[in-house]
């Protein structure tokens, strides 16, 4: 013990300075990325969308170039049939946000792939094909949230409770989802298999399948006009 | 003194029998973080149980808090056990630190209360404010975190003001710090926003820089004490070791919070960033582990307490393979792109709460039962001494076991519904649904039942071991 308490690098005082260096130089890298990561992911930033988005038709399609799955904006597609200003639409969001919140939805689902693993994921749920086809969706999505308990889920019987969502919350609470499925999440979840959401919808799930495609592809094979 | 082998707080100082209530209720909800865990784990295997009464979203959130306020109060506890040896003097403003503990108590039952019978609230700031946050982790409504704010602030009133009073050790400058930079993280997840992604931005400040930053170091400082009272290692080896430990757990682990930030809407940089550091936060483990199993050599494991020995080795390892190994398995975004989200993540976190911080608090309750009762002989070979090995061993086991059950049902899941399905409503219940899964949850029940009797005998052993013991506990050859 004697030997190694002669040796500088065994001293107690250098690793007390080594830890208070080592802390503050990480801190301040850090504070350094979160502002410049702020400028990514403000409601309009590099990544994460204005809340007005929710005016557009929203889809989810690999990219090529970039080798993974990214959001791709289309043509308009105003949510309830309204075209809503910014504010009016962030209103909206927000409510939304706030009742995921109010009703403890990350205890059972995860939102951007961070809650609890009892219930799907919602980060795309606003594509998902489970809600039918893009013209029944939105009344699917509202119906489902003011009441799921009496609606077919799996065939496991778990089933998400009714929570008291009145018609309004629920709205707005699709408001949410559509926008956050327009977030720009490095490729998560990768191999998202989105709704059909073209234009004459019923024909276009016969559409051409490319030769490269295999059936899997089928059903996001269709909006590639985008 | 009071007798030998008698429960009495004569046997303590002042901080310590503060440390007492606080040890008292986090063995409670200790509890209840069993309980609940057990009824959410059974509904995955009965979905209709407790449908629309308890439901899995309440049972996980009581199941989460309890964890995180039986930890912290554990840690609360363990600071107040260690703050008069260290400093050589009174805890300064103990009376004060005895009415914040009531108020705090006071308010996590009303929390809890809220929870159970209230549940959920319109979309509303005033259901943020009175219900729930809705935010894993930290769902405690606005009013609790003003007052949670409070009593630390007043708890590290007492520790900094003691140190200063006395004289600052090694082990009290690191851990004034690292309260300073907890309790600061916890105001950064005091807001509402809409943009889901600065939420979570934040949110993982405060769960990430706790959890695998400012908590591994503040359970550094109690265990560093630990060791210097149960084995004997002299003070300059243990603090040395303190300070490399801090070094490396900061060093990997602020930036390691890049983990978090792969899929939320931030940039791409911190892939590489979180990626590398994350991969680095295994290291500070493999040092604390050498650490603790070398001085237990050294020592040739002659112990003043041997179940708080046990634990202490058992923190070293299950910090190890919990935080280090079952977080770094599934750390790089290339792995984690399928992982994220899944049970790999259940089977990380149990594991990792375990082993790095549930194992350093009991092995406090087992300081606290030795003092309490006139600090007894706890070497073994000791009347019923039989009780805290099963307790261990069955912890130990039904732990294990539920890391198993959820990593393999982790494993499915990520091929199935995350590689395979693409993560749709389809995806998620043909993964769900799938046989592997099912036997991980059904093995998990097990293990989870194997749990709960340990923490059954754990209660038993804590409340009676060194009953009528009549001899002193074992003295150091040397003392620190």
């Amino acid at each position: 013990m004697s030997q190694t308490q002669s040796l500088w690098w065994a001293s107690e005082s250098f690793w007390r300075k080594t830890a208070i260096w080592v802390t503050a130089g990480s801190f301040i890298i850090l504070i350094f990325l979160t502002f410049d990561t702020m400028s990514y992911i403000k409601a309009g930033g590099k990544q994460v969308p204005g809340y007005s988005i929710i005016n557009k038709r929203v889809d989810y399609q690999f990219n090529e170039a970039q080798n993974r799955y990214l959001p791709v904006i289309g043509p308009d597609e105003p949510l309830f049939g309204k075209m809503l200003s910014e504010e009016e639409a962030e209103k909206l969001v927000s409510k939304g946000k706030l009742n995921t919140q109010a009703k403890n939805c990350m205890e059972c689902h995860t939102l951007l792939g961070n809650g609890a693993y009892f219930a799907p994921d919602l980060t795309k749920a606003w594509l998902d094909p489970a809600w039918g086809s893009k013209e029944v969706r939105e009344a699917n999505m509202v119906a489902f949230l003011m009441d799921p308990s009496d609606k077919l889920h799996n065939a496991m019987g778990r089933r998400m409770p009714k929570l008291g969502i009145t018609e309004e919350e629920a709205r707005a609470t699709v408001a949410f989802l559509k926008w956050m499925s327009a977030i720009n999440t490095q490729g998560f979840p990768n191999n998202f298999k989105t709704m059909d959401q073209s234009d004459p919808a019923p024909a276009a799930v016969a559409a051409p399948v490319t030769p490269e495609a295999t059936p899997a592809d089928a059903a996001v094979a269709a909006p590639a006009q985008q | 003194m009071a007798t030998l082998g008698m429960f009495s707080t004569a046997n303590l100082n002042g901080g310590q029998k503060l440390a007492m209530k606080y040890f008292t209720v986090s063995l409670a909800l200790f509890g209840a973080q069993v309980l609940f865990g057990i009824l959410a784990g059974l509904q995955y295997l009965y979905p209709d149980f407790l449908y629309q009464v308890l439901d899995f979203s309440v049972n996980r959130t009581l199941h989460l808090n309890a964890l995180v306020v039986w930890l912290l109060y554990g840690f609360i506890g363990g600071v107040y056990w260690i703050l008069e040896d260290e400093a050589g003097v009174p805890v300064v403003g103990l009376g004060l630190g005895n009415l914040i503990f009531w108020i705090l108590t006071l308010a996590v039952v009303v929390v809890v209360l809220v929870y159970l019978l209230v549940q959920v609230g319109p979309a509303e700031m005033k259901t943020i404010w009175l219900i729930n946050e809705g935010r894993e982790y930290i769902e405690a409504p606005r009013w609790a975190d003003i007052g949670i704010v409070v009593s630390v602030l007043t708890f590290f009133f007492n520790v900094a003001a003691t140190f200063s009073k006395g004289k600052y050790t090694g082990i009290g400058g690191v851990l004034v710090l690292d309260l300073l930079a907890l309790f600061g993280l916890y105001l950064a997840g005091m807001f509402y926003t809409p943009n889901v992604s600065v939420d979570q931005f934040w949110w993982w400040w405060v769960i990430h820089l706790w959890v695998e930053a400012t908590w591994e170091v503040l359970v550094g400082c109690i265990m560093a004490y630990m060791l210097i009272v149960t084995l004997g290692v002299r003070r300059k080896i243990v603090e040395t070791w303190l300070y490399i430990e801090v070094a490396l757990m900061f060093g990997s682990g602020i930036l390691g919070l890049g983990h978090h930030y792969f899929w939320i809407g931030t940039p791409d940089y911190w892939l590489t960033i979180g990626g590398f550091f994350s991969a680095l936060e295994p290291v500070p483990l493999v040092a604390m582990v050498v650490h603790a199993v070398f001085d237990s050599g050294v020592h040739k494991l002659k112990s003043t307490n041997h179940p708080a020995l046990g634990w202490t080795i058992g923190q070293a390892f299950g910090n190890f393979f919990g935080a280090g190994v079952w977080g770094f398995m599934h750390t790089l975004p290339q792995i984690n792109l399928y992982t994220h989200g899944t049970q790999w993540s259940a089977s990380h976190g149990h594991l990792a709460f375990f082993g790095a911080y549930s194992t350093a608090v009991i092995g406090f309750f087992y300081l606290a039962a030795q003092k309490s009762r006139g600090n007894v002989w706890m070497s073994g070979h000791f009347a019923g001494n039989w009780k805290w090995k099963w307790a261990m061993g069955l912890l130990w086991v039904g732990m294990i076991g539920m890391t198993m059950g959820m990593l393999v049902a982790g494993y499915e899941q990520s091929q199935i519904e995350r590689a395979i399905e693409g993560s749709t409503w389809m995806g998620y219940f043909a993964a769900q649904a799938h046989p592997w899964f099912v036997q991980g949850m059904k093995w998990r029940m097990i293990s989870g039942w194997a749990f709960t009797l340990g923490y059954l005998l754990l209660v038993w052993d804590l409340l009676t071991i060194g009953k009528g013991e009549t001899r002193p506990a074992a003295v150091h050859e040397h003392t620190a």
